[in-house]
């Protein structure tokens, strides 16, 4: 798949960090990546205290949860809640770019978003490429909860 | 010159006391010019978060591997590395990280293998400098660039290869010698390829090599991050798992990570000599081709 074809794909606010990431140079990625951490969103009361209803992202490499919701009505628009460590602020910065990207948008859309596409934000570089398996992983987990909950 | 020496009583029992500093001891001793503080996290971020003020960014991943090949980089590269950190090869480097230190040790190993001669650890880490209150600053500092010479990497004292362990199991087997498995004991058993929680890094094969004692790295650090005393250490180790201060030890993990904060318990607070870190550890010799594997969470012979 080349590169355009697979940002066509992308839901806008998506599209647009990629373009954020792939325009600048490792170090400033870095510095994106460090003010996208900074922007996750808290988790809403409902979840607060209840970690043991989210899922565990277990390829990442701190404690990172995840829970789906996907509206019942409409295109089944696709909610996003997070919780990760302030001590873990690169795998906040990947959750990060998952909520701004994707959360909002229609649950097909999330499906389509192709699995590979964290590689055209250029961080292997910047990050290393093991690091960046939490964010696949994530994606995958999203899409097979939304999957479920569409079926 | 190198920095004056932590007197703190808490470290005397150790067999090189010198190698360890406190947090007060650092933070009265921040500003002196023979000293570089160095921060080496598992996270790549969370230096940027906040860190000690005067602390240089070192990253374990992206910088002191080699990109290309399966190796740490080269004698250019770390004076490079160094030089654009300030740091002379007369410098004192102290390390601290997240985790137990658990990277700062790595990175205190690999200064080991290019003999930097003072190199020392900060007890407890980002983690107890942070619970005791004192200061952090994402101001990042401009150390004045030196020279640091280019000095060869010496492979054969505190590292092993594939090849070493291989001949390290034929001495086992005649009573001489010892391995340590510092992964979980699900890793150790074979039930798990990664460690809990952590990505799958891609081992085919399940368990551990033959013949090694089974103590979980973390098992050296106390709840707030800081080393075990050394008597505590000295009943894991010595009392509880048999291994001798006159054995030629050989540590390893998943990566050589996790093993180097052994290697560092066992050479600097136990007084080891001869012992080594195995860096192709699982990820190598679960991938290998006929080398002897044990699973359970028996030993198994060497």
């Amino acid at each position: 798949m080349n590169e355009s074809s697979s940002l066509r794909q992308l839901p806008p606010e998506l599209a647009e960090l990629v373009e954020d990431f792939s325009g600048v140079g490792p170090k400033d990625r870095l510095q994106l990546l460090l003010e996208l951490s900074r922007e996750l969103p808290p988790l809403p009361d409902r979840y607060a205290d209840a970690a043991d209803s989210m899922e565990q992202v277990h390829e990442c490499q701190s404690p990172l949860f995840l829970a789906v919701e996907v509206e019942p009505e409409g295109d089944r628009a696709v909610r996003l809640f997070f919780s990760a460590p302030p001590e873990a602020p690169t795998t906040r910065g990947f959750a990060s770019i998952m909520h701004t990207g994707l959360d909002g948008e229609p649950a097909a859309d999330v499906l389509a978003v192709p699995d590979d596409f964290y590689t055209a934000l250029g961080l292997a570089e910047a990050v290393s490429p093991l690091r960046l398996r939490g964010m696949a992983a994530m994606l995958s987990r999203i899409k097979k909860q939304v999957r479920s909950a569409v079926a | 010159m190198a920095a004056p020496i932590d007197q703190d009583p808490t470290f005397a029992e150790y067999a090189h006391p010198e190698s360890l500093v406190s947090t007060s001891w650092l933070a009265e001793h921040l500003d002196g010019p023979d000293l570089a503080v160095v921060e080496c996290d598992e996270d790549v971020l969370l230096y940027d978060t906040g860190h000690i003020p005067g602390a240089v960014k070192l990253d374990w991943h992206t910088e002191l591997n080699d990109a290309v090949t399966r190796d740490y980089v080269d004698p250019e590269k770390f004076a490079l590395l160094c030089g654009e950190r300030g740091i002379a090869r007369e410098t004192t480097v102290v390390f601290y990280g997240d985790r137990n230190n658990w990277w700062a040790t790595y990175a205190l190993w690999v200064f080991r293998l290019f003999g930097h001669p003072d190199v020392r650890i900060l007890d407890g880490g980002r983690a107890k400098w942070i619970a005791e209150g004192r200061e952090l600053t994402t101001e990042e500092p401009k150390p004045t660039p030196v020279e640091y010479p280019i000095v060869e990497r010496d492979d054969i004292a505190i590292r092993a290869f594939k090849e070493d362990v291989l001949a390290h199991l034929e001495r086992m087997k005649s009573g001489d010698g010892a391995l340590v498995d510092v992964r979980s004991p699900g890793e150790y058993s074979g039930e798990l390829l990664h460690m809990p929680d952590y990505p799958q890094e891609g081992a085919v094969r399940g368990g551990h090599i033959p013949g090694a004692a089974s103590v979980p790295w973390a098992r050296a650090a106390n709840e707030d991050g800081t080393f075990k005393s050394r008597a505590e250490l000295s009943a894991i180790y010595e009392d509880e798992q048999g291994l001798s201060k006159d054995d030629a030890v050989v540590a390893y993990c998943r990566i050589g990570e996790r093993s180097s904060h052994t290697w560092f318990v066992l050479s600097f607070l136990l007084g080891f000599e001869g012992v080594r870190n195995y860096d192709g550890s699982w990820t190598e010799w679960g991938n290998s081709v006929r080398v002897p594997i044990a699973q359970g969470a028996e030993r198994g012979q060497a």
